[in-house]
């Protein structure tokens, strides 16, 4: 135990304490919903909560049947092929978007800097039901409603303002009498925007192309309102599922979900400390 | 010198000769010409794919010229009329006649959807009418429309429905907004309020619940922020991995998780069976209060994070100096802590609420008939009632709201200190 200040009362050594079991009642409350669903994904029954012999730990209790289910169910295969597609696509349109722009926003030259700035952030302000009636009202008269195009758009103008958040992070640190410089060496503002400038905050580049692919990858009401049979995603089909049929082959969908979500917080975690390496706040 | 003259242009050199000064102004332009030319596409794209829409949704609350394009002809013998007695004879022939015309293109039941939000009930009364006058010959209707009409449904000698007629004609219309907000145009012309309130109670609810979500992820995060910040790096590092992990976990996957926690034969009443603590099982998910805890849940590192990241900043020497010359802790927190903590609390609080004003997934899962937000019935009216233009009415009234939060949010925190990670 660590030794406290000798002005403290008891009373300031019980608040202490309080506060402390405070703090774990909170982390518990936050982590122990996610860690529940893992081992209930490997109920042998169809049930949502454990049984006798999950709780006996006999191994029968347990199975790997919902994970097969969702091999078999071409519903949920072309889910996952369908998240993926249109994350990926959504995460470089809007990364490569946001970036070019990122760069034009940090200059101390650009105008009309925060009008341009709260627009292109507004998305993420705007409430979701709001951005899928005005799309599903405008893509309908370009026919990009149920069609992969559309929706692809649609989560790229989500994932921009994080790509724009991101980006415009690490470029504070940027020192831009580099981009003078290779102008003045004589290359064109191209290849100093990709030789010079594209290096040094890749990894404000990579992290909000992730933050943008999640946000597609999570999304679902735009999914519910512009996207027919053929893009439904995976948030989409656990939607239908927890409002139709709750079978257990959710809580496997979800518990993989989890595992990609801990491989992505690991990923960002490496780019945050690369990114403070290199700007040499670390 | 282009550069030194950009750097100060408050400070222009009197003597500068002025082709140098015209250069430099030249120079200017141009460098601002070059940042703007980075942002033209994602400007051009976010316009097409974000704006525009948003847009459209805006102008289609209070335009529908539906009834406008459909019975022309009619709206124009109506416009002659006094608005208290039945319609003179031939604004109704010219009815029966175009009337016959829909029934015949087979688009009088969208006449009768138009009207029938005007005036409830008239939707039978127009489809049965079309259904008779379908056959009618031209010449006929000409001769004898008006009797023809009232003959087939006496309603059409009512004034209220000819009203409803007009006021469904018209192309831009402020009715949407005053159905949203619970108004209604009297006979008279006169504003005023209807007998039930549906969308206000609403709107109070949402209110309501956000606030509520909002007092309890501080409460919770207050204390998980504050022993966080007062942890050694290392510590502080490890438990915020239980932090983020939620946040980065999908919606879905944590809505999931409420509903297999709080179902009848789910985790909770599982274990409280099993402790003794009940003997039935509690109906806890499908009401309010399953929205309640699930959302919270969800937006607790919204809270936590801005609460956080101010708190780590705060000098601990302030606490210990005042308490160190005998304040009690108390004061002490309440007079120092807390206000500069209150950058983080009012930031993590607005987000929190502005957030969960809009949500609609967790309420349409976990929350049952009355755990319905705002953004649910946007949604029943864009898919199951087919009135998109309430729904649009509806929206922009959210959407007016949470740019009024934001703005605060704006004056109080500042948009550009939005942090992730």
């Amino acid at each position: 135990m660590r030794g406290f200040p000798e002005y403290f009362t008891i009373w300031h050594i019980a608040g202490h304490y309080a506060l402390r079991a405070m703090a774990f009642l909170v982390l518990a409350f936050l982590i122990l919903p996610i860690l529940v669903i893992i081992p209930l994904s490997f109920n042998a029954e169809p049930f949502f909560t454990f049984t006798q012999g999950m709780l006996a730990l006999d191994p029968e209790a347990y199975s790997l049947r919902w994970y097969s289910e969702i091999l078999n169910d071409q519903k949920w295969t072309l889910a996952i092929w369908n998240s993926f597609v249109i994350g990926i696509a959504a995460a470089i349109l809007a990364t490569v978007l946001g970036t070019v722009a990122a760069v034009g926003l940090a200059s101390p030259w650009m105008p009309f800097k925060r009008i341009i700035t709260a627009l292109l952030l507004s998305p993420m302000i705007v409430p979701l039901i709001i951005i899928a009636a005005g799309m599903f009202f405008f893509y309908t008269s370009f026919g990009l409603v149920g069609t992969y195009p559309g929706l692809i758009i649609a989560h790229a103008a989500l994932g921009v303002p994080f790509v724009i958040i991101t980006v415009t992070a690490t470029l504070t640190g940027f020192d831009r009498t580099l981009f003078s410089a290779g102008l003045s060496l004589g290359a064109s503002p191209i290849k100093v925007f990709w030789d010079v400038v594209i290096p040094l905050i890749r990894p404000g580049v990579i992290s909000g192309g992730l933050f943008a692919f999640v946000t597609s990858f999570d999304e679902v009401v735009l999914v519910l309102f512009l996207a027919g049979p053929e893009q439904r995603t995976i948030p989409r089909q656990m939607f239908s599922g927890l409002r139709e049929q709750i079978n257990p082959t959710i809580l496997a969908v979800a518990t993989l979900l989890v595992v990609v979500s801990i491989a992505l917080l690991v990923t960002l975690e490496f780019l945050r400390r690369r990114s403070e390496r290199l700007r040499g706040t670390g | 010198m282009a550069d030194t003259m950009a750097a100060n242009p408050g400070k222009r050199d009197s003597g500068l000769a002025s082709e140098d000064a015209r250069n430099a102004a030249k120079e200017v332009r141009a460098r601002r010409m070059r940042a703007f030319l980075f942002v033209v596409p994602l400007l051009v794209f976010i316009t097409f794919a974000f704006v525009a829409p948003i847009a459209t949704m805006l102008f289609r609350s209070a335009y529908n010229p539906t009834v406008a394009e459909l019975v022309p002809a009619s709206l124009d013998t109506l416009k002659e009329w006094d608005g208290v007695d039945r319609p003179s004879d031939a604004a109704l022939t010219q009815f029966a006649i175009d009337l016959k015309r829909l029934a015949n293109d087979r688009t009088s039941g969208r006449l009768a959807e138009e009207i029938n939000r005007f005036m409830p009930g008239t939707s039978s009364v127009v489809k049965s009418t079309a259904r008779k006058l379908r056959r009618v010959e031209d010449a006929e209707l000409q001769q004898s429309g008006v009797d023809l009409l009232i003959e087939a449904n006496e309603a059409w000698a009512n004034p209220q429905v000819w009203r409803a007629l007009q006021e469904a004609g018209r192309t831009y219309t402020s009715s949407y907004y005053l159905t949203a907000l619970d108004l209604e145009t009297a006979p008279d012309g006169t504003i005023q309020q209807r007998d039930t309130k549906i969308y206000l109670k609403l709107y109070g609810k949402t209110l309501w619940m956000a606030l509520i979500i909002t007092v309890l992820t501080l409460i919770l995060g207050y204390p998980l922020a504050f022993y966080m910040a007062h942890s050694s790096t290392a510590r502080a590092n490890f438990l915020m991995v239980f932090v983020l992990l939620p946040f980065w976990t999908s919606l879905l996957v944590r809505t999931t998780a409420w509903i297999a926690l709080l179902q009848t034969n789910g985790v909770v009443n599982s274990t409280l069976i099993a402790l003794g603590l009940t003997r039935d099982p509690l109906e806890m998910l499908y009401t309010q209060f399953s929205t309640i805890i699930a959302m919270t849940h969800i937006l607790l590192p919204f809270m936590i994070l801005p609460l956080y990241s101010v708190m780590r900043g705060i000098d601990p020497s302030y606490m210990r100096a005042a308490m160190s010359m005998g304040s009690r802790p108390i004061p002490a927190f309440l007079r120092i802590y807390l206000p500069m903590s209150l950058p983080g609390l009012s930031a993590g609080a607005l987000l929190v609420f502005i957030i969960s004003v809009g949500y609609y997934i967790t309420p349409a899962l976990v929350g049952g008939t009355d755990g319905q937000m705002i953004s649910n019935i946007i949604a029943f009216h864009m898919q199951q009632s087919n009135n998109w233009e309430l729904a649009a009415a509806l929206g922009s009234l959210l959407l007016f709201l949470i740019i009024a939060l934001y703005w605060l949010y704006d004056r109080f925190v500042g948009a550009g200190n939005i942090k992730l990670g």
